[in-house]
């Protein structure tokens, strides 16, 4: 079996009867055992299925559900990191008729609640004890649950608990069944339509509780080809899926662009060794949201900071090469002979190098979607020779809509429309959407669909933008968060925030402003894994994340870093006073989304009090914390949080300071 | 295609309750010292055995009786390890009893640290390693067949006790409470029948002593290995034992489930008053 043999490149024929497991089958026929369709890294080494065993398992799987009674338009759960069994349950269903809806795996209580009783699901696919455990601690308020289905046996040979069966149970139960209803499944999967729904993906919720959003298996198939057009993909591509494939994005990437295309989709050990497998595979592509790259780009600061003085000077100077490099090219000019040279050996001797730990040697795109990333992090994605571009879509419109192509990248944009997506701005400033992958609506919550879609078909996205003079789109912002300063200039949060996020020692930043004034002020959480290493350099002792938070050292080290965002932007937007909160945003307290989005709402609430304290000018705030264990217990105490002003304060060093170089 | 281990990592064939270990009457000296004084008890197979006591109690002398680092004067030690028949460990030399089914860890961790995590754990298969100088020398054939079947043991360990993310990293390069993990794996690689664990849990904060407990959980649990452990954490001994031995100035003053031990008046005025009063 060979990852990178060329096969057949012809595309799958498409039309309004396609749906997945038809692809599936016309996959199985056309390759069999001879290519990998998905692989797991597992004891170690890559497990894989071909595509025949793949859909001998899917097979299996489906007359498995239909003998526990799944059938058209039901809504089988899956809960779980991603592994063959997800894909496989997602295929299994959709050739019954029935759709997947995914948790995300760190969901807990009300989450997993309202996506199980607003789907009326009566199957759970749970991967392993974590997962089950969670579901039996909640039985007593989901009554409609009829089946727990788990695939990582570990620690649950024990239970006995009724309505439990194993993935492979279930398999082996389904092909007892098929063997007693020959040419059944084929019917079912035959009946299928385009227009039937293949998966619910929950929207991200940052402005209130998930909606659970339809997606045909056209919206998919029509984006996935679209995408294709614009970056066509090729079978001996690799692709490693590590983002939760309850996420639109990794299910649009895996399923309806990766999948057709006959390629290997291969997925990580253990969250913990994502990176690891990331470099051994080496994939050709890659979609991950912003805070992925603003990961990668802390992880490349700390480790050029704390190599010695030869390697920060090569690799400060390479990227600074690179830099020109990749902006000369944007521009669309053609690099001199001097450049062209200078670059290569920048590649070799520090750029490449970098792109080695990184895992992105072979990648030939890789996409930022899901939120804004900030033009900074953008920028030097490509000084260090790497083909990072934009997506901007919703959930309700399968995740893309608007991209970048190769030779058409600005950094504060999100480019143009895919093909087939037509674009307008409304009169308010909203951008309005329209294709064939606009969703089907939100299960069970019509209202919510007719806001959303109106009778033209438009997609109300709710963000704010404009097209600029060469046709690409700018997103502002959320349109309800769009500040408006006293002087009617319009402000994007997130342009502020993304600027104070650039900086390596800040995780997250929320501004904030009061109606009238022009007063900007911004609650950081520190980014714990740079600050420690910099005040590890320092020897600065510290014991926990609020300890560190909590030094005069950092405050005054993040004060440098907000003066050198605020020397790019305006005068009037400043950020005039901040604090360093004790902790960090976390998905379970609600602070942020589970694809880390900040939930504006849950923080105004919370932190009322020292986003009050920033308005006045207060030189510090008291806070009571309440930290909530899991299991149910939570303790109480006062924080006193200081308030750094920055009027005033002059950073130690003027001008704009190299990244690299004198941090360490 | 089922995700089950596929490995029994646990050596002892005895069914579940019934007596491992018999420790009669075992008194060790050095010189006008005793280290231990006629200690007495059980151990019964599939149970969580902690063996408690203030310092110089006589806990790791007891441990390093039974693995054969020391050789007590008086008494005798048994394994009873199923198909092979009862043993006096006492007089048997360390290399002896490991083969007979006895892993240990220790107190202070004792790890090759310039090998690599899964280095460290295939030494734990050494014992089971079968192969000659001449087909080791030529590796490819019979040697080479074994290192992968000894491999996909150890990668079972290695995913039990989740530490794939430093499968290939040097020990000593490691922070501290994986490197104790690293040596918990590489004790239950060799399928013991019976596993010493000294002060698994000695100088972690909260956070790492929980972890540490679930790991010792799921070996006693999923893999049905009994473990006999040192731990001062009263908490967490409560926690997680099925039974507790107390040991005061090399004497075994009690011995019995935790809710028992915990109510003893002699133990409490030993060991659990002491340290209230503290």
């Amino acid at each position: 079996m060979n990852l990178g043999r060329k096969g057949s490149q012809e595309p799958i024929p498409f039309d309004d009867t396609t749906t997945f497991p038809k692809v599936l089958a016309e996959l199985a026929r056309r390759y069999g055992d001879r290519r990998i369709a998905v692989q797991e890294k597992r004891y170690g080494i890559w497990q894989s299925h071909t595509f025949a065993q793949l859909h001998a398992r899917v097979r299996d799987f489906a007359h498995g559900l239909a003998s526990l009674g799944v059938g058209p338009g039901q809504v089988v759960a899956v809960l779980g990191d991603n592994r063959p069994e997800w894909l496989i349950s997602e295929l299994a269903a959709q050739s019954l008729g029935a759709c997947t809806v995914g948790i995300y795996p760190t969901s807990v209580g009300e989450e997993i609640v309202h996506v199980l009783t607003d789907g009326q699901v009566k199957v759970v696919v749970a991967e392993d004890q974590e997962q089950v455990d969670k579901i039996i601690e909640l039985k007593d308020r989901l009554p409609g649950i009829e089946t727990v289905i788990y695939y990582d046996t570990r620690g649950l040979e024990m239970y006995e608990v009724p309505y439990l069966l194993e993935f492979t149970a279930v398999e082996a139960k389904g092909r007892e069944w098929g063997e007693a209803h020959p040419g059944w499944l084929d019917e079912q999967i035959a009946a299928g339509r385009a227009d039937d729904v293949a998966v619910i993906c929950t929207t991200s919720g940052t402005t209130g509780r998930p909606k659970l959003a339809m997606l045909s298996h056209a919206n998919l198939s029509v984006m996935g080809r679209s995408l294709n057009e614009v970056d066509p993909v090729r079978a001996e591509d690799r692709y490693l899926s590590f983002l939760p494939l309850a996420w639109i994005g990794e299910q649009m990437i895996s399923v309806a662009y990766v999948m057709p295309a006959g390629i290997t989709i291969s997925f990580a050990e253990e969250a913990a060794t994502q990176r690891a497998d990331l470099r051994e595979l080496g994939p050709d592509m890659m979609f991950s949201p912003p805070r992925i790259w603003e990961d990668m780009l802390s992880s490349i600061m700390v480790r050029v900071g704390e190599a010695g003085w030869l390697k920060r000077k090569t690799f400060a100077w390479g990227q600074a090469v690179g830099d020109r490099y990749a902006e000369a090219k944007l521009k669309g000019e053609k690099p001199g002979l001097v450049t062209s040279v200078t670059h290569r050996v920048a590649d070799v001797v520090a750029l490449r190098p970098v792109r080695e730990q990184l895992g992105l040697t072979r990648i030939r795109r890789c996409y930022t979607g899901g939120a804004p990333l900030g033009p900074d992090v953008f920028r030097f994605f490509h000084s260090i020779g790497v083909n990072l571009k934009q997506i901007y879509g919703q959930t309700e419109i399968c995740g893309i809509a608007v991209m970048h192509s190769d030779d058409d990248i600005k950094f504060a944009t999100v480019g143009k429309p895919c093909p087939g997506t037509e674009i307008k701005i409304a009169d308010n400033g909203e951008i309005m959407l329209r294709s064939k992958a606009v969703f089907h609506g939100y299960y069970g919550n019509e209202a919510a669909t007719a806001e959303a879609i109106d009778a033209d078909g438009w997609l109300h996205t709710g963000d704010a933008g404009y097209l600029d003079e060469h046709g690409h789109l700018v997103v502002i912002d959320r349109a309800k968060d769009v500040m408006e300063m006293p002087d009617g200039t319009r402000f994007s949060p997130a342009f502020i925030e993304n600027k104070l996020k650039f900086s390596p020692y800040i995780e997250e930043a929320v501004v904030f402003w009061q109606e009238g004034s022009s007063e900007i002020t911004t609650i950081i959480t520190i980014e714990p894994s740079t600050v420690g290493a910099w005040a590890e350099h320092r020897r600065i002792g510290y014991t926990t994340y609020t300890d560190l938070a909590g030094k005069p050292q950092v405050s005054e080290l993040l004060a440098e870093e907000v003066a050198r965002a605020n020397e790019d932007l305006p005068e009037s937007v400043r950020v005039r006073r901040f604090v360093l909160l004790h902790k960090q945003f976390d998905p379970d307290d609600d602070e942020i989304t589970r694809t880390r989005k900040v939930r504006r709402r849950v923080i105004n609430e919370r932190y009322a009090a020292i986003i009050e304290a920033l308005a006045e000018g207060a030189s510090q705030v008291e806070i009571k914390s309440v930290v909530t264990y899991q299991d149910g217990t939570s303790v109480s105490r006062n924080i006193t949080l200081p308030i750094v002003n920055m009027d005033g304060f002059v950073p130690k060093e003027s001008g704009r300071r190299s990244l690299f170089g004198s941090h360490a | 295609m089922s995700r089950a281990y596929r490995h029994n990592l646990n050596g002892s064939t005895l069914e579940a309750g019934a007596a491992q270990l018999d420790i009669r009457d075992v008194t060790l000296r050095f010189g006008g010292v005793r280290a231990l004084d006629g200690v007495s008890f059980s151990v019964a197979q599939g149970d969580i055995h902690a063996i408690i006591g203030p310092n110089g109690a006589g806990k790791t002398s007891l441990l390093n009786c039974i693995s054969g680092l020391y050789r007590p004067q008086v008494g005798e030690i048994i394994l009873h390890s199923g198909k092979r028949g009862d043993r006096n460990l006492v007089r048997t030399k360390p290399g002896t009893i490991a083969r007979l089914g006895v892993a240990r860890t220790f107190q202070n961790i004792e790890l090759f640290r310039h090998m690599t995590v899964l280095e460290n754990i295939m030494l734990g298969r050494h014992t089971h390693m079968r192969h000659n100088l001449l087909t080791s020398f030529l590796y490819y054939g019979p040697a080479q067949r074994q290192e992968i079947r000894e491999r996909e043991l150890v990668e079972e360990v290695i995913d039990l006790l989740e530490i794939q993310s430093v499968r290939n990293k040097q020990v000593g390069a490691l922070a501290y409470g994986f490197q104790k993990r690293v040596e918990l794996g590489r004790a239950l690689a060799m399928q013991p029948a019976l596993l010493l664990l000294d002060e698994p849990m000695a100088g972690m904060n909260a956070e790492e002593k929980e972890d540490m407990a679930r790991f010792v959980l799921d070996v006693n649990d999923l893999a049905g290995v009994t473990t006999v452990l040192i731990e001062h954490d009263m908490g967490v001994i409560m926690d997680i034992s099925d039974r507790v031995s107390v040991l005061d100035f090399g004497r075994c003053i009690a011995d019995g489930t935790p809710g028992e031990v915990g109510s003893d008046q002699a133990v409490r005025d030993a060991y659990l008053g002491q340290e209230a009063h503290a």
